[in-house]
């Protein structure tokens, strides 16, 4: 329990700190390529390696995951947003698993 | 942008009780899918051990989806309290980009407190509507996003420890996908946009794939491996394909 505690207090320090740091500190953009440029694919490349294979992990069938997977991608890239995206994903999977599982 | 605009005395001339409600208005659509998405995030604290007070204190303070998913992950599977400093800046780097944008378009003359308040709650969609807003930025505005967002979003975390095993396993198992479509919807539009993001996003799931099934790999934690990735394959593109200016508001 205390654990936990101790792990929820050390998460929101530290994204605390993410945050507040640069409104209160930095007062130009940053200047270093490289820095900026790692930074700028970050947030991308956490995300795809946390989505995949998790997706296909989390559902009772991998197969419901692996199409949630293929219809979120497709309207993201038509432009849907996030939460239009996150709801069909749940619906796919709810409809196959009727016939999945 | 309008620099012409940040001449001393346009903070004063800031109405701050309409900014506040257009703040208000402008984030109840984020603060609907906060509640949606913050149930699976719900689903995933449970897995972690989390009681219902300490989802709802844990999303207050935190306001992050990815981050707060890989930290309940980890903490799931025994994460020391390193590790979780690690993956949480890891999982968090985008903010540092977010505010370091926001922090270019406050008025001078705004007191220094303001700074500190919107630190709490640099979201995605937060980030998004308030940069999105012409001139210098207005801090109620966000202010009013922020309150109609963010305690949806801790109140969905705590609804989904609660109701979690109160579901049918098939409820379950298709809002535990919810999450994953938000990320997708983070990062696809871009990967249209950007070649290099693109390639990176498919990079990133094929070698996912490979760390979890090769032998040496698979046996770290999905949050080490998800730090290792992300520094390496960050790293290699930031070498080989570095980004213009012009690209750092994205």
């Amino acid at each position: 329990m205390n654990s936990v505690n101790l792990c929820i207090a050390v998460m929101a320090g530290v994204t605390y700190l993410i945050r507040v740091l640069p409104l209160t500190l930095i007062r130009r953009p940053i200047q270093n390529r490289f820095i900026q440029s790692f930074l700028f694919y970050v947030p991308y490349v956490t995300l795809a390696v946390m989505t995949f294979p998790a997706i296909v992990e989390a559902t009772q069938s991998p197969v419901a995951g692996a199409l949630a997977l293929a219809v979120g991608v497709a309207l993201a890239y038509c432009g849907a947003g996030l939460f239009p995206v996150a709801v069909t994903c749940c619906a796919v999977v709810f409809a196959a698993e009727l016939f999945l599982c | 942008m309008s620099i012409d605009k940040q001449s001393p005395g346009v903070y004063a001339g800031f109405d701050h009780g309409a900014a506040f409600r257009q703040g208000l208005r402008d984030g109840i659509p984020i603060g609907l899918g906060y509640f949606a998405v913050a149930f699976s995030l719900g689903i995933a604290a449970r897995g972690a051990g989390l009681s219902a007070a300490q989802g709802f204190v844990a999303s207050l303070l935190t306001s992050a989806s990815a981050g707060e998913y890989a930290v309940f992950t980890s903490i799931a599977a025994q994460a020391t309290v390193w590790e979780i400093a690690v993956i949480t800046l890891i999982a968090n780097a985008r903010y540092l980009l977010m505010s370091c944008a926001l922090s270019q378009r406050f008025a001078p003359e705004m007191p220094f407190h303001h700074r500190l308040l919107i630190g709490t709650a640099v979201t995605d969609e937060i980030f998004g509507i308030t940069i999105a807003r012409p001139g210098l930025i207005d801090p109620y505005y966000t202010y009013g996003a922020i309150v109609v967002s963010v305690l949806p979003w801790a109140a969905g975390t705590s609804l989904g420890i609660v109701m979690g095993n109160m579901l049918p396993v098939r409820a379950v198992s298709a809002l535990s996908v919810a999450l994953y479509g938000m990320f997708l919807a983070i990062i696809i539009p871009p990967a249209r946009q950007n070649r290099v993001v693109a390639g990176l996003v498919v990079a990133g799931f094929a070698l996912s794939l490979a760390a979890s099934l090769l032998p040496a790999l698979r046996d770290l934690s999905a949050g080490t491996r998800t730090i290792l990735l992300t520094v390496a394959l960050s790293g290699a593109a930031a070498a080989l394909f570095p980004v213009r200016d012009d690209h750092q508001e994205a």
